[in-house]
């Protein structure tokens, strides 16, 4: 049950943090129709300027600025670069961000060198939000913060206590996901410039016939993705690792999100973020193989085989892309898409 | 009556020998056939070796991204893919239990990437355009985590090697010295190249282009624009696993690399950079390619940083990459009015220079600063030698680029519109001269294309 609740938590707050990312890439692509490549390396750049205004001046400041510095970035690339490229088509908006991100990499491994840098948590946000304790004989018990020591060990032999802790920048990435989420769909519903983006997304010149600017209104759009892409990078930077290979782990997985969800669908990006964040969780927590539920099922193999032997926790990095797959086959739209592609 | 008509509609087309383009091929393959006599050293032959790899993966990769439109993060699964089931054809050959001479072992290399094409072609190719970029990319992902999880077949981390030699000598022939297997790659290349250029001029490879352009108009006379993605895709692959099968007998070695993303992305690079909108662009693509991987990264650390600078310059202002920067050029000779661009070229190239010059400055002191401190805070450089601790350095460096940055500016807006001006007149004595132009040629065609977004 602690195991359960907890991997489910964990799986939550990756698949939101994959959501701080997803929407960000799906306002671009449904708007402009440009999948920007360099998404995570945005999210690799917001981690990593937080962690240099964080040296000088702690972290939540660097929580605030990278992701306004990583927006300005955004915008000034689409206004220098990617405009420019508009007028050939898709395949060469498509390169250039490739491109970007090329650079991008290279100039992190420039600045900050080749190996992962210490960002730590700000004091608040170290150790466990909560502990759940299990015990066989009072049951589940919620403790807030860390659970003291003498509650996780059991004086009786035969009394079996589990402690689980929950990492408090976990919750922390929870909230700030959710807030996130709240924020945007506000922007995006309540206010004079979310109308003029959202009528953008499916009648461009009109909206420009009504005056307003429509390529501004695009480097906002694509600003305001880079700086999502940099809150999340900040947070997931402090709650992963912040190295030169962050922009490639989460990368892939992002564009798998969009196919999966629906391209250009927020809503399903959502739902695939969640998705694919727990089933990654709790594939990687689960130690089954083949030849072990052979075993268990009566059968013995003698066969030694290493396809048997992979257990569920080696194959969960390629589940998303499986999933992908099967999606493509039964339902090319995407979860909750509308648009063929 | 119908019987005496057909002849006379096919006589015109009575056979022209076409020497233009037997002399292309003649020299294409003489260059193959003369260039390890110009660089005969070990290293000369090892490098047009993989050239001759590069140029059949390119290519390969091409007949996706510029005759197809289909933009592949994905594409060293097929190579890749086609190297591991040809060193384990060499094993086989090795041990008996396949029965087939060395020699062929790229084409078993074809016959996998084919195979795998066909497998997970089918799912890439329900898409276009941006979702199958995507869809690429996801796979490319799934076949390299794939590679590691397979230690039967893929050997894990380190990977399975063979031994080219095992096959019995045929005339002489053990594929033991470089220069041999060159020489196999080399009739690989030119075969694999001429039949690629054959595809570009079959119904099918006509279709592809077409599915590029409009893919609704393609529909709408009734074909189906996922068979023929999904066709040309099959072919693509067979090439690909041949440039996989030639690299397994090139380096005796397949490791999880080879599937890899980065391998992909570098099909990707220099098939642009080399220029997707004409046949021969993958060629100097491939070329630039191993020169790239083998010189510039003896050069400089930050190559990859100019790499990527460069590939960002050219999508905004060369998207034809240099094929169509030649073929631009050639076409303006045609006209006779190259000339007056000479002076502009010079100029260009040295304001340019200048710029570089003190960019890689900058990128070489801070590089130095970041990865080489150990070593002293001095950097040679263009035969001068930098102090990452003095100011003069830092600011020299920064004022040349930056000059260079202007004189290049002001340079190109005037080039610009000269050649603005030399293709107007060109437009002019077109317009002239033909008032009815028939459909121009490809080549001709394409270069106007590019033109319009050139400088």
């Amino acid at each position: 049950m602690e195991f359960f609740t907890i991997s489910m938590l964990n799986g939550l707050s990756y698949g939101l943090l994959l959501f701080m990312l997803s929407s960000g890439l799906t306002l671009i692509f449904s708007m402009m129709g440009v999948l920007n490549f360099a998404h995570a390396s945005f999210y690799m750049i917001g981690a990593y300027i937080a962690y240099s205004i964080a040296k000088v001046t702690g972290f939540w400041p660097g929580l605030v600025i990278a992701p306004i510095v990583v927006g300005a970035i955004g915008a000034i690339f689409e206004r220098l670069c990617l405009r420019r490229v508009h007028k050939f088509g898709h395949v060469p908006e498509l390169l250039i961000t490739f491109g970007l991100s090329f650079v991008i990499i290279e100039l992190v491994l420039l600045i900050w060198g080749r190996t992962a840098v210490e960002f730590p948590p700000p004091e608040v946000l170290r150790g466990p939000a909560f502990t759940l304790i299990n015990s066989s004989v009072t049951g589940l018990q919620l403790v807030a913060g860390a659970a003291p020591a003498a509650m996780c060990t059991a004086a009786d032999a035969a009394v079996r206590v589990v402690c689980s802790p929950f990492p408090a920048t976990r919750g922390f990435m929870m909230l700030v996901a959710l807030a996130m989420l709240v924020a945007l769909w506000l922007l995006l519903t309540r206010t004079r410039v979310g109308l003029v983006i959202q009528s953008a997304l499916t009648h461009p010149e009109m909206v420009e016939s009504l005056g307003h600017n429509v390529p501004r209104v695009f480097m906002l759009v694509f600003g305001a993705g880079a700086a999502l892409a940099g809150l999340a990078g900040v947070i997931g930077g402090t709650t992963f690792v912040t190295e030169p290979a962050m922009a490639a782990t989460v990368g892939s997985v992002i564009f798998v999100v969009v196919v999966v969800g629906g391209m250009g669908s927020l809503a399903g990006a959502f739902v695939a973020s969640l998705l694919i964040g727990i089933l990654q969780t709790f594939a990687v927590a689960l130690d089954y193989s083949l030849a072990s539920v052979f075993r268990s099922a009566g059968i013995s193999l003698t066969s030694d085989n290493s396809l048997l032997k992979l257990t569920i926790s080696q194959v969960a990095p390629i589940l998303p892309y499986l999933l992908l797959v099967l999606i493509l086959i039964f339902r090319p739209k995407g979860l909750l898409g509308t648009r063929e592609g | 009556m119908v019987a005496s008509v057909a002849p006379a509609v096919i006589a015109p087309r009575a056979r022209v020998v076409p020497t233009g383009r037997l002399a292309v091929w003649g020299g294409f393959a003489l260059v193959l056939a003369v260039a390890p006599l110009i660089f005969p050293s070990g290293l000369g032959v090892s490098m047009l070796s993989q050239v001759g790899i590069a140029i059949v993966a390119c290519l390969s990769y091409n007949m996706l991204l510029g005759q197809g439109g289909m933009l592949s993060f994905g594409h060293a699964v097929y190579t890749g893919l086609g190297t591991f089931v040809a060193v384990h054809a060499l094993l086989g050959i090795g041990d008996g239990s396949v029965p087939i001479p060395v020699s062929l072992v790229p084409f078993v290399g074809g016959v996998a990437g084919m195979f795998f094409a066909v497998l997970l072609g089918y799912v890439t190719t329900k898409k276009a355009g941006t979702p199958f970029a995507m869809i690429t990319l996801g796979l490319g992902e799934l076949v390299t985590a794939m590679s590691l999880m397979i230690p039967e077949f893929f050997g894990g981390e380190g990977g399975i090697s063979a031994n080219r030699t095992v096959g019995k000598p045929f005339m002489g022939i053990t594929f033991g010295p470089q220069i041999q297997v060159y020489y196999l790659l080399a009739i690989y290349t030119l075969a694999c190249t001429a039949a690629m250029y054959a595809f570009t001029r079959t119904p099918l490879g006509r279709m592809l282009n077409a599915v590029r352009d409009n893919p609704e108009r393609v529909e709408f006379i009734g074909y189906s624009t996922q068979r023929v993605r999904y066709l040309s895709f099959i072919i693509a692959g067979f090439f690909a696993g041949v440039a996989g099968g030639m690299y397994a007998l090139n380096f005796e070695i397949a490791t999880a690399e080879v599937v890899g993303a980065g391998r992909s992305g570098a099909y990707l690079f220099f098939t642009f950079l080399g220029g997707a909108t004409f046949f021969f662009g993958p060629i100097i693509g491939g070329i630039l390619m191993i020169l790239g991987f083998a010189l510039f990264s003896e050069l400089t650390k930050a190559w990859q940083l100019y790499l990527g600078l460069i590939f960002m310059f050219m999508v905004m202002y060369a998207p034809g990459g240099i094929a169509s920067l030649i073929m631009m050029n050639v076409r303006i000779a045609r006209y006779k009015k190259l000339h007056r661009l000479w002076g502009w070229y010079a100029m260009l190239t040295a304001t340019a220079l200048l710029m570089l010059a003190g960019l890689a400055g900058l990128i070489e002191l801070v590089y130095h600063l970041q990865l080489a401190e150990t070593t002293g805070s001095t950097v040679r450089y263009l035969g001068m030698t930098l102090d990452t601790h003095s100011a003069a350095s830092w600011l020299g460096a920064l004022v040349v680029a930056a000059l260079g940055f202007a004189a290049f500016e002001f340079v190109r807006r005037r080039f610009a519109l000269e050649w603005g001006r030399i293709q107007g007149e060109i437009e002019a004595t077109m317009a002239f001269k033909e008032p009815n132009s028939p459909v121009p040629e490809g080549g001709e065609a394409a270069a106007r294309e590019a033109t319009r977004g050139a400088p």
